[in-house]
């Protein structure tokens, strides 16, 4: 069934490009974001696994 | 700010290591046994239920199952616990998703050696149990996603976010492929024939890789890697880079399990792109892994656990490089269907599976009875010992897959194939495979060395059932700063949508057009549906788990076509598959391709041959199939099956179902006339008659066109 569906889709061909394209932009952005973001941020997330709210270090929410 | 006490469920993590420690022993000595009838073929014990068909399902799905399956969930457990800072969701959830998990494995230890097996690799599983599977699952989700939504944590660690991947796409993978039309409560066939099946058969095999045996491990390894060096990942701005760009480039690369088969060219250029590409965020994720390790080095000296994770994280990198130059073409046709592709999965099932969890469970054990590893040692010796099993394992399988390979593609001057026997090229790496037994056997040595540590260390201290632990409950206020990534960690369900979205494209775009369009898969006129006699003969192939050893696929190479088809000269053609409900390519090719059978031998061959392999081809490792003769085809299985195989779009005329029966007992009596002339006295109900019917019409349709031509 779903196959009628597809077929009477107009250019459905474009489809498959312009989700590429989305997803190789979503990367280029989100590259960008990982490398420039802040550092305390990123030092925070590192830190993460090493707090079990054991009162070891402090949760970072205080 | 006032600190809230919680305790986190530390039972169910300790009833999901029990399970895993159970079943890694289970599924390794199914294995092992299985290695062994490989070279020993009197270990099948001529009994159906112990046939390396049979078993070699039976230990696939324990050791991705239940053993890889139930550590998963212990470490998930584990981890997002603490990494959430909050119980699990709901305990009840909790206790079903255990019980229901370990159902789900006693029905597979029941079902597969009972031959009850869709015979599609990793998803053998019969329809009631992938409905049970599906059910089980979205508990897990249920549970994972409310742990997620009660956090006290802002910011969803990374390893939260390869837990989520894992769900999702597992769902998504067992869904899909699973779409079935039940013949009855214990029969099914595939909605997808053929090209189709097989597409979508490796886009959920190769994913179920990603998504069972590696995103959960990689969250796994970026919660207790740290932990165990006690400093935090190398760099986390990696990970991030890491978990989208694995996610969403793995799902693509399915095809290259069908490089040189039927399958669209275009499908297969595709999925040797993109699995050269997923070399950049596995070696990214393998380097974050190995440079936490920073400064810690002289640690791994002493410590079992890190050495443990070294070595797993160098053997996922082994596997994800190796991976990826399997995909390229020209490696893939000597590669492909030899030993070399065990290697492969071992590499990356006993080390990077294997050993990540062995130091996990040496790591976590202790701290959860509040206690010191037993013996440091015995985890030493269990690291030496398993480190040994798997270059046992893999050195000798990796020679015997080139060695195997070149022979099948050695040309004398005159142009002939110089082993043209198939079976010489097998005995001629049986000691590789006596080997590898004792690498597997070595590997196992170690499990029963760590099982014996875990439960001194156990008895030696008190488990702490319900582990307190102080923090600070999560503040409510609107957050407005922060950049969009953030905001994305402080949404799970978005963030759960668009990991799936990430998946869902790849999958589309690789599936749908060969759905779609029909100049993909070429018919030729001449190919017909199976009448029921071989109908039946083929369930008895899928149940008996032939595909195991037996491929199904002529590559276009000249070493193949001369091989299998001298005479005809044809390579395997999508269009001849379009009833195969299911296919069965096969992967892996312990003897000859079957594609071209039909009309090979005489009948009287086949049955000589299934009842006693070893004396027909002199040395042959196949098991004999003694029950053939005795137990009689299921006739009054017979119309539901046509009628079954219509409603998947198999063209049977209307009412044929009525006709089928008489169809079946005269073709079945032909059989039996022309084996009783040659002095051979069987039933014509048997079941080796079915088979026999179905092997000698294998690849036959295409020659018949050729015939009409002339």
């Amino acid at each position: 069934m779903f196959k009628e569906i597809l077929q009477s889709i107009d250019n459905v061909q474009i489809w498959p490009i312009i989700s590429f394209c989305i997803f190789f932009n979503f990367f280029l952005v989100l590259s960008w974001w990982a490398l420039t973001a802040d550092k305390k941020y990123i030092d925070d997330m590192g830190q993460m696994p090493l707090r079990d709210g054991d009162g070891e270090t402090p949760n970072s929410n205080l | 700010m006032e600190l809230e006490k919680i305790h986190y469920d530390n039972k169910i993590v300790k009833y999901f290591i029990i399970a895993t420690v159970v079943f890694g022993i289970v599924g390794m000595t199914v294995g092992l046994l299985a290695a062994i009838q490989l070279f020993y073929p009197i270990a099948n014990f001529d009994l159906q239920y112990t046939s390396f068909g049979r078993i070699r399902p039976l230990h696939t799905n324990a050791v991705i199952f239940a053993f890889v399956g139930n550590a998963m969930f212990a470490g998930v457990y584990y981890s997002m616990q603490r990494l959430l800072k909050t119980r699990m969701f709901n305990d009840s959830l909790s206790w079903i998703h255990f019980w229901g998990w370990q159902l789900i494995i006693l029905a597979a230890a029941i079902t597969l050696p009972l031959g009850l097996s869709t015979s599609k690799e990793y998803a053998e599983l019969e329809w009631p149990i992938d409905i049970a599977i599906a059910l089980i699952w979205v508990v897990f989700g249920w549970n994972m996603i409310g742990t997620i939504i009660k956090r006290r944590e802002r910011h969803m660690y990374v390893a939260i976010w390869f837990y989520i991947a894992t769900f999702v796409t597992v769902a998504v993978l067992h869904i899909v492929n699973s779409f079935a039309m039940p013949v009855n409560f214990f029969k099914s066939y595939p909605f997808y024939a053929g090209v189709q099946d097989a597409l979508v058969q490796w886009w959920y095999g190769h994913n179920a890789v990603a998504f069972f045996l590696t995103t959960p491990f990689l969250g796994m390894m970026y919660y207790f890697l740290p932990k165990a060096a006690n400093r935090p990942v190398y760099s986390y701005r990696l990970s991030i880079i890491h978990f989208w760009s694995l996610i969403f480039i793995y799902i693509w690369a399915g095809p290259h399990h069908l490089l040189y088969t039927s399958l669209p060219d275009w499908v297969q250029s595709l999925g040797v792109v993109f699995s050269i590409m997923i070399i950049a965020p596995s070696w990214g994720g393998m380097l974050n892994g190995l440079l936490t390790l920073r400064g810690a080095w002289d640690r791994v000296r002493e410590d079992a656990v890190l050495k443990f994770m070294v070595v797993a994280v160098t053997a996922y990198g082994m596997a994800t490089l190796e991976g990826p130059l399997l995909s390229l073409k020209n490696v893939n046709a000597i590669a492909h269907f030899t030993d070399w592709i065990v290697a492969h999965v071992h590499v990356g099932g006993l080390g990077w599976n294997g050993f990540l969890i062995f130091g996990m469970l040496y790591w976590v054990v202790p701290r959860m009875w509040g206690t010191k590893l037993y013996s440091m040692k015995l985890a030493n010796l269990h690291f030496w010992i398993g480190t040994l099993g798997i270059i046992f394992y893999a050195v000798p399988m990796y020679i015997a897959g080139v060695v195997q390979s070149l022979m099948w593609k050695e040309f004398n001057a005159e142009g002939f194939l110089v082993y043209p026997n198939f079976l010489e090229t097998t005995t001629q790496i049986l000691p590789m495979y006596m080997l590898r037994a004792i690498g597997g056997g070595l590997y196992l040595v170690g499990v029963f060395i760590m099982t014996y540590n875990l439960m001194k260390t156990a008895a030696a201290g008190t488990f702490i059932a319900n582990e307190e632990a102080e923090v600070a409950p999560m503040v409510t206020a609107a957050h407005t700063e922060g950049h969009w990534h953030n905001a994305l960690e402080r949404k799970p369900i978005l963030f759960t949508m668009l990991a799936l979205v990430a998946i869902l494209i790849g999958g589309a775009i690789e599936m749908v057009p060969t759905f779609l369009i029909k100049s993909n898969i070429p018919t030729i006129a001449s190919v017909k549906p199976y009448t029921p006699l071989e109908l039946h003969g083929r369930d008895i192939y899928v149940r008996e788990g032939c595909v195991s050893c037996h491929s199904q696929m002529v590559r276009p190479f000249r070493s193949e076509v001369q091989r299998y088809d001298p005479t005809g000269a044809e390579y395997s053609k999508a269009g001849e598959f379009v009833y195969d409900h299911p296919f069965l390519w096969g992967s892996k090719r312990t003897g000859p391709d079957l594609h071209r059978q039909g009309g090979k031998y005489a009948d009287s061959w086949h049955y000589r041959h299934m009842l006693t392999p070893g004396d027909v081809s002199n040395g042959s490792i196949m098991p004999a199939y003694p029950w053939l003769y005795e137990q009689v085809i299921d006739k009054e299985q017979t119309a539901k099956k046509i009628s079954a195989m219509r409603t998947v779009g198999v063209p049977y005329a209307e009412e044929y179902e009525n006709q089928a029966g008489a169809d079946l007992e005269k073709q079945a009596n032909g059989i039996a006339e022309g084996l009783k002339m040659e002095g051979y006295e069987v039933s014509s109900d048997a079941e080796i008659i079915a088979l026999i019917a179905y092997l000698q019409r294998l690849g036959k349709d295409i020659k018949s066109e050729k015939v009409a031509v002339n």
